[in-house]
């Protein structure tokens, strides 16, 4: 891309170019505040007492500096009847994202390797259908998907979100890594096939080794889905196997006792915090996998 | 994967055990993919068809399975509630996708001027795309709250006369849930354009300025038009995103102040388990197909036959 703002067009002064540049770093300048206004008033909030909270500023910095929010909102807040704070329900998060995340994104990768590399005839057809799933809204499965967990012996359990997760995860981590083996040659994968290497042999000792990449992309794509998640969250869960985003709606809104809006604030980091440090650490994996689960193609 | 039984005493295999290994040999792809494709047929395509069933039927607390027609459907068009949930998603969507496009396309065309901090910038455009959207509505719901947040900020201020009370009225409790859903998503939308601004052809660019086009020219009349592809994909996340919209209004607004924030999603949820209205619930959500169906249909299938055309 040519830089158009600072190449010299006919009749351009130097202090008309300097004007532009000026208000194109305000510009910039702006949003760059509106982004991390919400940020720095949740940080600010869950880091002041409530006297404080009522008297002062909404984006004033605490004139005293407290974790006494951030204790509560790990152990002792209440959701409901019960007040251990998110701490139960963010361990129930990390159990049910680490297994799903795992289990999705390793048949993900073989439904990929066979879609691109072992094309059999309704291979497309069947990746399509596949792909279709990603885009359907989820209240249509969510009556029938019910009572299958019930059937199977798993409603309620973190086991069945698990499954949920698995389920619905398919189509976008299939589609991830078929997108990635359809750009190596086919000629790699016949020419291991004449060598005697089968399937298993080929995926793991040519395929595997090129695939960081797409995994790192999936991994974090499924993480951030997962961990994220709260429509599955709220309708398959009950008391004590509620996923943090849960319990996070559960502390906001119960209606008992006084409002702590600290508390709340703290809540929302804690809940916030995995995926903020996924996407900080890998942010390039993590636009990667935005751009390619909506960018079909 | 369990071996073949083996049949043979010595090294030499037994013909079947042969067969057997061969014809495993040649259809273990396919064997490989069987369970996904089972599990797609069945829980997507074969729950997409117990739903509409059941949206035909009378079924309340328990599912009936007696085809009664349509009159789930005549009960959702005529309820105030969906009336409501729809004009919402209308509201909602229209000013959510024009609004995030616009803000995406003019964040990601300041950003395309050789800023040295790019990245940095980028980064903070983007994050709030990392969150659930349970903690964007609990932010934001802290930061609309008349009581103690915006308004009473600005009040404090010396404005006493400032009044935005939007999270409270009815009227307008719609509007917050499009200012989170934008601060969400609209840094994704210049990501999106982003990617295309950088894919335009440098050397038309470099000889419209050549000839002495200004630079707003260019954009509209070069660079602007050949992101059309970019434009469609960024139009249809976007309105997937809205028809989805569920746990943003639930942490935002809950639905309220009433069921003036309801969504289809959110009516959908009470139906399917506050209510005990099954019925209600599988027909809402068949119309939520529909809508998805009708935006997405015909965006996949373009796609698949320009990647056949390839």
């Amino acid at each position: 891309m040519t830089d158009l703002a600072t190449s010299p067009t006919r009749g351009q002064s130097q202090a008309v170019r300097l004007l532009l540049r000026w208000s194109l770093y305000i510009a910039l300048g702006f949003f760059v505040a509106i982004y991390l206004m919400p940020l720095f008033v949740m940080v600010t909030t869950s880091l002041k007492s409530l006297e404080e909270i009522r008297t002062g500023d909404l984006v004033a910095l605490p004139r005293e500096v407290t974790f006494d929010a951030w204790f509560t909102a790990w152990s002792g807040a209440c959701t409901g009847i019960k007040c251990e704070g998110v701490q139960p329900y963010f361990w129930n998060s990390v159990l049910i994202a680490v297994p799903a995340v795992a289990i999705s994104t390793l048949v993900g990768a073989i439904n990929g390797y066979v879609v691109a590399q072992w094309r059999f005839r309704g291979a497309n057809i069947i990746f399509a259908l596949m792909l279709f799933g990603c885009f359907i809204p989820f209240q249509v499965v969510l009556l029938p998907m019910a009572r299958v967990l019930g059937i199977m012996g798993i409603a309620g359990t973190i086991q069945g979100l698990i499954f949920v997760h698995v389920v619905y995860g398919l189509g976008f981590t299939t589609l991830f890594f078929r997108n990635y083996y359809v750009t190596i040659p086919i000629e790699l994968t016949k020419a291991a096939k004449v060598d005697g290497a089968g399937f298993f042999r080929i995926f793991w000792s040519i395929f595997l080794p090129l695939s960081l990449p797409i995994i790192v992309v999936t991994v974090i794509w499924q993480f951030t889905q997962i961990w994220n998640d709260f429509l599955f969250g709220v309708s398959f869960s009950q008391a004590g196997t509620q996923p943090v985003t849960v319990a996070l709606n559960n502390i906001v809104n119960s209606t008992t006792g006084v409002k702590e809006y600290n508390v709340d604030m703290a809540a929302a980091i804690i809940a916030a915090l995995p995926t903020l440090l996924v996407y900080v650490v890998a942010g390039k994996y993590f636009i990667r996998g935005l751009t390619a689960g909506s960018v079909k193609g | 994967m369990t071996s073949p039984p083996r049949f043979s005493r010595g090294g030499v295999p037994h013909a079947g055990e042969q067969l057997m290994t061969k014809w495993l040999e040649d259809h273990l792809p396919k064997l490989m993919l069987a369970p996904s494709f089972v599990a797609v047929l069945v829980f997507v395509y074969g729950f997409i068809a117990w739903t509409a069933w059941v949206s035909l039927t009378r079924s309340r607390l328990l599912p009936k399975y007696e085809i009664e027609g349509f009159i789930q459907y005549e009960r959702l068009f005529a309820s105030p509630r969906w009336d409501t949930a729809l004009n919402n998603l209308f509201i909602f969507g229209a000013l959510f996708i024009v609004i995030a496009m616009a803000l995406g396309l003019l964040m990601a065309i300041l950003l395309d001027q050789n800023i040295r901090t790019e990245g940095a910038i980028r980064t903070i455009y983007l994050y709030p795309m990392a969150l659930s959207m349970i903690v964007t509505g609990t932010a934001w719901k802290w930061i609309l709250n008349p009581g103690l947040g915006l308004e009473a900020m600005v009040k404090g201020w010396g404005f006493e006369g400032f009044s935005f009370d939007w999270l409270v009225d009815p009227d307008m409790a719609i509007y917050t849930v499009v200012i989170a859903a934008l601060w969400q998503s609209s840094g994704f939308v210049m990501a999106l354009f982003l990617a295309g601004l950088r894919s335009v052809d440098g050397e038309i660019i470099k000889a419209a300025q050549v000839d002495g086009i200004p630079t707003w020219r260019i954009y509209t009349a070069i660079i602007i038009p050949s992101m059309a592809p970019i434009f469609l994909s960024a139009f249809i996340v976007l309105a997937h995103l809205a028809i989805k919209s569920f746990d943003l209004v639930i942490a935002l607004t809950g639905g309220g102040p009433g069921f003036a924030t309801d969504l289809p999603a959110t009516y959908m949820y009470a139906m399917a388990f506050s209510r005990g209205d099954i019925g209600q619930a599988a027909s809402s959500a068949m119309a939520m197909m529909a809508v998805v169906f009708a935006i997405v249909v015909p965006y996949l299938y373009s796609e698949l036959r320009s990647q056949k055309n390839d």
